[in-house]
């Protein structure tokens, strides 16, 4: 089983979940609010709160997929890390530099290290490029290869990731959906990124693509040693690339574990909630389905106790009171719960 | 794990089917795009006569039969013959070479104006839909300014500045048409850089310029290369309406508009007056538009056959 390898033991110190040793990307209570409404003038009078105080960390070679409902601030996070959204605080430390402490030239150079997949390959490739140009955009732009050597790269990067080298002169409307996330995947790699973020890579192609595409992604990781923050909003999805995934819940971590202890042993009742929606193969084995009543809270103006308490199938007492903070209730196993106090 | 990914087998070898020699460059695009489709070869071709013409009675007016200048007012008013191709005038001056002659200013009229206003209102167009906020409020608020003016008013009030000639009344219609190009520029940018293309521009980390040129601008060409060929035909019709003030073109100058105009008068008596010159200016408009037509799809990998 691939799945136990990962759960390698590093020390962890107890408040949040910091790591030492060979961690690519560590994010320390990000946040992120966007104005909701604005006052006669201009100010904001109330927040979307996106993403509030989010800490999780990834280390090298690792697959995080990072998991929630439509909403939940999980592709805010993704934006945050590749600069397309400024934070409102925290901090992204990348391989050892603060991101979010840099002026905008210095930040420029880390552009190439942090590289997006997009969710939806029909909006991600300009329809006036070729497909070669899309790939060589990203060389050219961050001097990554000499001039000369371009094409040939291009040529290297579409056989990685499986489309014939004479497609390069075609445009992205030739190209099926699930073409177009390889050459997607391809400009990704184009810069020889560190980290990959992938936002619903393939929740906008059909099942079967799905499959060879997060093969691809597999494959790719293991032949460049890259790092994924793998985002979805299913969990079969994630259990297939990931080694191990975080929970979110409007706009607050949940639940961060090893793959292997989070299917099997989910802590929180809105990750036993989410589990217990994948359908199964099996027709004869009996799921327990757990119901969840109500819609999630507007995030304009979130609960005050814990983002979950009134959906939740398991309060205790408190939850309505404050959020419970992130705590290592086993082993690498950490939960946002009050019942594991 | 296998490197065979089931379907969509990559076989490497160069495409080995239909040998057709695309030509290469945004120039290659254009010129296929044009060459594809039989009107608008054909509007291109009459274009380019258009502009030997000009350039020809410039350089070399002797060729033309008769002085377009010369009055002779014992042929006033001769209806078309072997003689006089498109009859004469109320001066005796043969049509014909009015017409021809009148290419030089209408053509320079006609590209001059939309250049002007193209350049103008694409740069607006594009500062206020891709910067926004501040730039967009005063840019467009003063675009809105020049467009609550009938456009033929304020292109008096510009010449009333500049002074009469047909050169002051180029800068004035090219001026006046500017915020149409920056309001059009403007909402397809909106549009266009919300795309995920733009952000991966982004986070490949390309500079703003970049982006704009790279990736915004090429798709907001279509509807820019539409109104610019419609933009030609209303300058030539603007400079006709300035020239019929006596603010473009002075007499004895021939251009086609500022002819249509003199010929309305006697439109029951002589109606060559008009029929000429306003076959010219429709024929030409008409080969802007579908050269226009050409260009875009040329650039548009969709509709190009290949």
């Amino acid at each position: 089983m691939s799945e136990i390898k990962v759960v390698e033991h590093v020390e962890e110190p107890k408040s949040t979940p910091q790591a030492e040793g060979d961690v690519l990307l560590e994010v320390q209570h990000l946040t992120k609010r966007f104005p909701a409404d604005t006052n006669f003038f201009g100010k904001a009078t109330s927040y979307v709160q996106a993403v509030d105080d989010v800490s999780f960390f990834i280390r090298k070679g690792e697959a995080f997929g990072l998991v929630g409902e439509s909403g939940c601030g999980k592709t805010t996070i993704g934006k945050m890390l590749v600069n397309l959204i400024t934070p409102t605080s925290g901090k992204i430390i990348f391989d050892g530099n603060d991101l979010t402490a840099m002026d905008k030239n210095e930040r420029k150079n880390y552009c190439k290290d942090i590289q997006l997949i997009f969710q939806d390959p029909y909006a991600s490739l300009n329809p006036r490029m070729r497909v070669g140009d899309i790939i060589a955009e990203p060389m050219i732009t961050n001097n990554v290869v000499p001039k000369d050597q371009v094409e040939k790269r291009v040529n290297e990067l579409l056989e990685c990731v499986g489309l014939a080298n004479y497609m390069r002169n075609r445009y992205p409307h030739e190209f099926s959906g699930g073409q177009r996330q390889r050459v997607g995947i391809a400009r990704a790699l184009a810069v020889n990124p560190k980290l990959i973020v992938c936002d619903e890579p393939v929740s906008a192609l059909d099942v079967s693509i799905q499959a060879q595409v997060l093969n691809l992604l597999d494959e790719l990781k293991e032949e460049f040693g890259l790092t994924y923050l793998f985002i979805a909003h299913g969990l079969n999805v994630v259990k297939h690339v990931s080694d191990r995934v975080g929970v979110m819940y409007l706009g607050k971590m949940m639940e961060i574990a090893p793959k292997g202890s989070l299917y099997n042993d989910p802590l929180s009742p809105y990750t036993q909630a989410l589990l217990s929606a994948i359908p199964s193969v099996d027709p004869a084995s009996k799921r327990d389905r757990i119901i969840l009543e109500g819609d999630v809270p507007s995030p304009i103006d979130p609960p005050a106790g814990c983002r979950f308490a009134g959906r939740c199938f398991a309060k205790v007492e408190g939850c309505d009171e404050k959020m419970p903070e992130l705590k290592e209730v086993k082993e690498n196993h950490w939960c946002a719960c009050y019942r594991y106090n | 794990m296998s490197k065979v990914l089931a379907t969509e087998p990559a076989s490497n070898m160069e495409q080995p089917k239909k040998k057709i020699e695309a030509r290469e460059g945004i120039w290659g695009d254009v010129i296929d795009g044009i060459v594809s489709n039989r009107a608008s070869l054909i509007s291109g071709i009459f274009i380019l006569l258009l502009v030997v013409i000009a350039v020809v009675t410039k350089l070399f007016p002797q060729v033309l039969p008769y002085d377009p200048y010369q009055q002779d007012l014992g042929s006033s008013l001769l209806p078309p013959s072997a003689e006089h191709w498109f009859g004469t005038d109320l001066q005796g001056r043969d049509i014909f070479c009015r017409v021809l002659v009148g290419t030089q200013i209408s053509l320079t009229v006609g590209l001059i104006a939309v250049a002007i206003s193209l350049s103008f209102g694409v740069l607006f167009g594009a500062l206020a839909g891709y910067k926004g906020g501040k730039w967009d409020t005063v840019i467009m608020r003063i675009m809105d300014m020049m467009l609550s003016i009938p456009s033929i008013l304020l292109a008096i009030a510009i010449m009333a500045a500049l002074g009469p000639g047909i050169e002051k009344a180029i800068i004035a219609i090219g001026l006046v048409a500017i915020p149409e190009y920056a309001r059009i520029v403007r909402s397809e940018i909106l549009a266009i850089k919300e795309n995920d293309y733009v952000a991966a521009a982004h986070v490949i980390g390309d500079s703003n310029f970049a982006i704009v040129f790279r990736h915004v601008l090429p798709n907001v060409l279509p509807s820019i290369i539409v109104r610019a060929t419609l933009g030609i035909s209303s300058a030539i019709l603007d400079a006709a309406a300035l020239g019929f003030l006596g603010l473009g073109v002075q007499p004895p100058d021939a251009e086609w508009g500022d002819m249509l105009g003199r010929g309305r008068n006697e439109l029951f008596r002589a109606p060559w007056l008009m029929i000429f010159p306003g076959l010219a200016i429709t024929l030409a408009v008409l080969a802007f538009n579908l050269l226009g037509d050409g260009i875009r799809d040329g650039l548009d990998p969709k509709a190009r056959k290949r």
